[in-house]
């Protein structure tokens, strides 16, 4: 019989459509980029593929980002496209360090939006910038025909400045370094799929979409020793883990009664069949950092309002290297796997 | 095969000829169609597949049961060397009642 | 969450592993039917827990896994046509037909949408009266009762536009084909839970009697699996062969009356094909020709359609407890959940995808000789 070799390498598949599981966040998102945006664009800045790309312009480090917000429904729990723009794009400067300080805002409407909608997006986006202690400095409209669109898309880029002697890499993991996670995961994805789906909570669960890069600078303040920063956005913990996993060519063990999930969202997942590691978050982050300043970095974590429950997941690990695996509460080990694509409800 | 939850029944009512509930999953609820469980009642636990109850769980079934499987995990954790003890499997196989045929 | 975190404890998962330490005297090879059986028992990791003198196999309890290959092109050229709103769960959406799968269709801008239960799919023809509504109708007998209900509830509303596509398959004649074939190795089995919540578990007590082989019909977590593995383990070391019912909180031997009725009135059984293992006799259900108005197969003019499987796939072998993913020489490599070769590495409950996803790196696997 055989037994698996691990080198055999995926098949380039050849695919003549852009799926939705494209821009889910998984490996298919993955193989997007390595294999029609990176050979169009080599350089050696995009090929560290961070948050946030770094450069120097006269002596300054400034990092900048750029990303696009499609989310439907327009409006929920917790949020809008509005401040999910504005916050997305604030934390993906914080997961390099960098002080946010200007977006740019791009919108593109649906003919026929109603002026009212644009109205209430708008002033959310202009609250939570000024929330945040960043500008707007320069924007552009575009009008699309009907049912060329959601309603409105978004696209921002986050203009900041990273402090010295911060180098934050998905790259410098290291084994032995301990796992740290904010919070409660899976509010935002379970909030959007509730507003979508109809589902009713006895508390009802609200997007976490917060702005992180106070809560990143305290910690930043707190130790030296962090290794890098993720925000688990699209596909999740999951995701962001196997990235790290994969660029710093360690293993990843979690230990899976140590990940906080909220009861509601727990419900939710159990009933659709969704497993909570790979449903989004916008307020939450995972940090990389030497075990010896674990403890520390959590109780400078939980003073903070966005990390008042802050804890160690994980560790990283020298064995399994590119893999993310957990310890069950029955004391085996399984792989956590990146998906595919979106995650979808099951039946069966 | 089968994703099928317990949850809750907290509210019923009845649309046409339809009984339609509310199912509670730990914090969630759901609307939940009960045409196969006629006879469950709020505060009853059902099983939900598909947006359709297709059990009423037998609670007093689940309780004795159960009580048999703690007593085991209890015994595990105070001393191991009950593991090796075959009649307590013997005595959970026939309170099963599998073999007892209505 | 109350009937389910209990039935993850790890003392009692542990005591009950201890258990059947302590009755195994010899080598034994069960089965667990069902794919979401397999997958509790994969994520838990349950057999690396047993001793290895007890070997697990998976069986063909995977509906979408089993789902003829043609069936899944009659859904894509449905689902292809402008007039057609294409509602089916979610698990079938990535299954690889001939040509493409249902999620290629929506990406080329088919109206394919995912629903949580059919009832949905009725409301979206009622609001939809100028578009033709299709409701992929796929499962074993747990899932029945809900899709007929949506037949008969859309014939009761006055619907002219609502049709099901429907491709059920029944558990016991799967059963009955691995045990009369002469390659089978399996001793005992797990019954599926929630099959026999909805038919009970009097067809299992046939097949004890007709085979002589334990049956202990087990629930999803990972308790319920340890529990039906003891009780399987201490039947056989007995040499007995009864049928047993581990998952009393929910089934009962005559299984749910309501549910069955509306089975009876709405379809009948028909032969099958599996995909992977070839036709079975009596071994699935379609729509009784009193509804041949909401048969999408008719409606369609698609009866007639065939194809042909993939010749790498050994999935026949897999879905037969006969070989396991591992040994599949595209496994991982050629076929992933990405870009499968057949239905297992899609599905969820597919035992390839159960493997793929829980144990593909070279740390955890077994070698089995």
């Amino acid at each position: 019989m055989s037994v698996l070799t691990l080198n055999c390498p995926v098949p380039m598949v050849a695919r003549d459509h852009v799926s939705l599981g494209h821009g889910s966040g998984g490996k298919l998102s993955a193989e997007l980029m390595r294999e029609v945006f990176l050979p169009a664009f080599r350089n050696e800045t995009l090929e560290r593929m961070e948050d946030q790309a770094t450069v120097t312009l006269g002596g300054t480090r400034i990092a900048m980002t750029t990303d696009s917000f499609v989310v439907k429904p327009l409006f929920f729990r917790g949020g809008d496209i509005g401040s999910l723009a504005v916050h997305g794009t604030v934390n993906d400067l914080a997961m390099g360090g960098a002080t946010p300080l200007f977006l740019s805002v791009a919108f593109i409407i649906e003919e026929g939006l109603s002026m009212e909608t644009l109205r209430r997006i708008t002033e959310s986006l202009g609250r939570a910038a000024s929330d945040c202690g960043v500008q707007v400095i320069t924007g552009d409209t575009k009008v699309v025909d009907k049912g060329s669109g959601d309603g409105v898309f978004i696209n921002t880029t986050g203009l900041g400045v990273m402090p010295e002697g911060v180098y934050l890499s998905a790259g410098g993991a290291r084994p032995g370094d301990a796992v740290i996670l904010s919070g409660f995961i899976g509010d935002h994805g379970i909030a959007i799929l509730a507003e979508r789906e109809g589902l009713e909570f006895d508390s009802p669960v609200e997007s976490d979409s917060a702005p992180l890069h106070t809560l990143v600078a305290g910690m930043l303040e707190t130790t030296h020793a962090i290794r890098c920063l993720r925000d688990p956005t699209r596909g999740g913990v999951s995701s962001s883990l196997n990235e790290i996993a994969a660029q710093s060519g360690v293993g990843i063990l979690l230990e899976e009664e140590a990940i906080p999930v909220r009861d509601e969202v727990r419900g939710a997942c159990e009933m659709l069949g969704l497993d909570p590691l790979y449903v989004a978050n916008e307020g939450k982050l995972l940090a990389i950092v030497d075990a010896a300043a674990a403890d520390q970095l959590v109780t400078a974590m939980r003073n903070h309002p966005l990390g008042t429950q802050a804890r160690r997941i994980g560790t990283v690990t020298a064995s399994d290297a590119g893999w993310v695996t957990m310890r069950t509460p029955l004391g085996t080990t399984r792989i956590v796997d990146m998906l595919a694509g979106d995650q979808l409800p099951r039946i069966c | 095969m089968c994703l099928a939850v317990p949850g809750k029944l907290v509210e019923t009512q009845s649309i046409s000829d339809s009984r339609v509930g509310v199912v509670q999953f730990g914090g969630i609820k759901r609307s939940v169609f009960l045409d196969f469980v006629p006879e469950a009642q709020v505060g009853d636990y059902v099983l939900v597949h598909v947006g359709f109850a297709i059990s009423r769980l037998d609670e007093e079934e689940a309780h004795r049961t159960y009580k048999l499987l703690e007593h085991i995990g209890m015994l595990e954790t105070e001393d191991p060397a009950f593991a090796g003890e075959p009649d307590t499997a013997q005595s959970l196989a026939s309170i099963r009642g599998g073999n007892a045929i209505p | 969450m109350r009937y389910l975190d209990e039935y993850r404890d790890p003392k009692i998962a542990q005591a009950l592993v201890g258990r059947i330490q302590a009755r195994v005297t010899k080598p034994w090879v069960l089965m667990e039917i069902c794919g979401g059986q397999t997958h509790t028992l994969m994520r838990y990791g349950i057999d690396e827990l047993i001793p290895p003198q007890v070997e697990l196999v998976h069986g063909p309890g995977c509906p979408v896994c089993v789902t003829p290959i043609e069936v899944v092109d009659k859904a894509v050229e449905i689902a292809s046509r402008r007039d057609v709103i294409f509602v089916s769960y979610g698990d079938m959406l990535r299954v690889p037909g001939t040509r493409c799968d249902l999620f290629r269709v929506k990406a080329e801008g088919g109206d394919v949408r995912i629903a949580y239960s059919p009832m949905e799919a009725v409301k979206i023809a009622a609001n939809n009266p100028s578009k033709k509504v299709v409701f992929f109708g796929i499962g074993f007998e747990t899932t029945a009762p809900a899709n007929a209900m949506a037949v008969w509830k859309a014939r009761e509303l006055g619907l002219k536009n609502f049709s099901e596509l429907v491709s059920h398959v029944l558990v016991p004649p799967a059963i009955r084909l691995l045990l009369n074939s002469p390659e089978n190795r399996v001793q005992g089995f797990i019954a599926p839970g929630h099959v026999c919540t909805v038919m009970g578990y009097w067809e299992y007590k046939a097949l004890v009697d007709e085979f002589h082989i334990p049956i202990v019909v087990g629930g999803f977590e990972p308790v319920d699996l340890l529990e039906a593995i003891l009780m399987l383990v201490t039947q056989l070391e007995n040499g007995q062969a009864n049928v047993e019912n581990q998952y009393g909180r929910t089934v009962d031997y005559n299984g749910n009356h309501p549910a069955q009725v509306i089975m009876e009135e709405v379809f009948e059984v028909a032969d099958r094909k599996w995909r992977g293992i070839g036709p079975i006799p009596m071994s699935g259900l379609r729509l009784r020709s009193e509804f041949a108005a909401y048969d999408a197969e008719k409606i369609f003019g698609l009866e007639m359609l065939e194809a042909e499987e993939s010749s790498e796939c050994i999935a026949a072998q897999v879905l037969q407890g006969l070989k396991k993913p591992v040994d599949c020489a595209a496994f991982a490599c050629r076929c992933t959940p990405e870009h499968p070769l057949g239905a297992p590495m899609v599905s969820n409950e597919g035992a390839c995808a159960a493997y793929y996803q829980y144990r593909r790196h070279a740390a955890s696997l077994k070698c089995i000789a």
